[in-house]
């Protein structure tokens, strides 16, 4: 089978976009660091190491080209955060987003809160594409008119202008995060919405940034006694007292905010008992997760943690209903994997719109789809090499035996500094974007 | 007992790697993904010269020897005097983002 996607195994992913530089000399600024649709999929964010975001916007589909869905382009960017220093400790404050979340869309303006390792930002995004003309007391630079050559009266009037987009910070919320932040989430009420950092969770009202409420502290009396660190929070996407956060020792758990004011105390503890005789010394450290997403029914959640993908049932804590390997083979390379620190790296997942299929990535710049009902899965490559317009991609195989088959690679020749870290799935449709290190491409549904 | 003879011989990767980590580190600690891994985690980011650090440092090292330059991995706490080649680069000036040319 060519693809999965969309539940019907058929589904052929074309080349459509790519953005950044071609040339490998990467500077740090622009690594990718977070790629996020919003909720109707028009947009798309980016953000960086440089502490940039990029919004790019879909074209509406033309009738001239019907075979494929309308492409993105540059809608606004902006700088978001800047390199900032803690005198007290002699640290420099990373300005790198390490994510970026939508706020559903409430009137003409959009929102959405990007964060870097200790502040969180609510970004507003409008357009202006009017202009007042006629002032009475003004010319049309601005400047004020003599007032003495004013002898009528004239009413100022709207007319059009070329669309100006608007990006301006709207709320800071500092301080609140002693450690670095990993995870922003909006809940469900639009009101609120939770940052997590590697031991703590705060809870915060969008409209108020001087006070923040700590909803679960997981840090130990004696930091001698330190055995886990929180990864990764979300919130529930329709319960709005209900979220979940991940750890480095590959558990979730899931709280109910009606509880208690601190949610030390979890609901439910999701963990896949693990085989003794298995145990090693990489063990939990390729078992701590490096992002939980829930679907978008509310039903489930999924963990990626290094060599997996789970799907879990949130009525069933004992062990996930699904796993899928992402590069198994990667399990007798571990030792070098601990060497040059990729073991350490953060694979993120997502769903597609109807939750049949998931996305995660991998090295060489691959990643992989699974199919959950048709039990199908691929790996994709993003490379300009296959970057012709509306070309099909093909699927591609690491070689794990002895014997390499032709068009299969083999898993030495895999470039582990080549990794896919962040991918983002349309919410209503088959496009994906892929960020490889500093290009971000965007594929779609080969519709005929 | 010749179930678990057979079983013993067959050494799952997981366990080949370790071996092969344990031979190359023979000091690496016994518990891997507890505090040490987690705290240095936890510290995570560029530091920058403190006199303050420095100075102590100093005082404490005043009847030893001054320790030698750091392995990559070494964390650079206040027992650490930093040396020129500890220092971060100069961070480049701030541009536009080629994504969006």
């Amino acid at each position: 089978m060519a693809g999965a996607g969309g539940g019907n195994s058929d589904v052929q992913w074309c080349f459509s976009q790519v953005k950044g530089a071609i040339d490998d000399d990467v500077a740090e600024a622009d690594i990718i660091s977070t790629v996020e649709f919003n909720h109707s999929g028009e947009l798309l964010a980016t953000g960086d190491k440089g502490g940039r975001v990029v919004i790019f916007q879909q074209e509406p589909e033309t009738k001239n080209q019907p075979q494929c869905r309308g492409e993105y382009n540059v809608y606004s960017t902006f700088q978001s955060h800047e390199p900032e220093f803690d005198y007290l400790k002699s640290l420099e404050i990373e300005e790198k987003i390490n994510k970026i979340r939508w706020l559903p869309q409430k009137n003409a303006a959009q929102f959405l809160l990007s964060t870097n390792d200790k502040t969180i930002k609510l970004w507003k995004i409008s357009e202006r594409d009017k202009r007042p003309e006629g002032y009475n007391l003004k010319e049309e630079d601005g400047r004020y008119r003599d007032l003495n050559t004013v002898t009528t009266l004239r009413v100022p009037v709207f007319r059009p202008m070329d669309l100006m987009v608007e990006a301006s910070p709207r709320r800071v919320f500092a301080n609140a995060h002693t450690y670095h932040i990993n995870s922003i989430s909006v809940n469900s009420d639009c009101e609120t919405y939770l940052s997590a950092d590697d031991l703590r969770i705060n809870l915060w009202n969008l409209e108020i940034n001087d006070r923040s409420f700590n909803i679960v502290d997981i840090k130990p009396a004696n930091m001698e006694e330190l055995t886990e660190v929180i990864t990764a929070a979300e919130f529930h996407p329709n319960q709005c007292n209900t979220f979940v956060y991940s750890s480095s020792k590959g558990t979730i758990r899931l709280c109910d905010m009606r509880a208690s004011a601190l949610c030390d105390q979890h609901a439910k503890q999701f963990e896949e008992p693990e085989d003794p005789n298995n145990r090693s010394f990489f063990s939990e450290i390729i078992s701590s997760i490096s992002d939980v997403k829930f679907s978008h029914s509310g039903r489930y959640m999924m963990t990626r943690d290094y060599l997996s993908v789970k799907i879990w049932d949130l009525n069933m804590e004992s062990r996930p209903v699904e796993t899928y390997q992402v590069h198994e083979y990667l399990r007798s390379k571990l030792c070098s994997l601990y060497e040059n620190d990729c073991i350490f790296d953060k694979f993120e997942c997502c769903w597609n719109g109807n939750d049949s299929v998931v996305m995660t990535g991998s090295y060489n710049n691959f990643f992989r789809m699974f199919d959950r009902g048709y039990r199908q899965d691929v790996t994709l490559e993003a490379s300009r090499e296959n970057s012709k317009p509306r070309s099909v991609l093909k699927p591609r195989k690491v070689s794990t035996g002895g014997k390499r088959k032709k068009d299969e690679i083999s898993v030495d020749s895999l470039d582990f500094n080549k990794k896919i870290l962040h991918t983002a799935w349309h919410p209503l449709d088959n496009i994906i974007a892929v960020a490889t290190t500093n290009n971000l491409y965007i594929f779609q549904e080969k519709l005929n | 007992m010749y179930a678990n003879e057979m079983e013993d011989k067959v050494v799952s990767p997981e366990k080949a790697e370790e071996a092969k980590l344990k031979a190359r580190y023979p000091n690496l600690g016994a518990k891997p993904g507890g505090s040490d891994l987690l705290r240095k985690r936890l510290q995570k980011g560029p530091k920058y010269f403190d006199s303050g650090d420095y100075n102590m440092a100093k005082a404490k090292m005043k009847n030893k020897q001054l320790p030698s330059a750091p392995t990559e991995k070494a964390e650079i706490t206040g027992g650490h005097i930093p040396t020129p080649q500890d220092l971060p680069q100069r961070k480049t000036s701030i541009v536009a983002s080629k994504l969006a040319g």
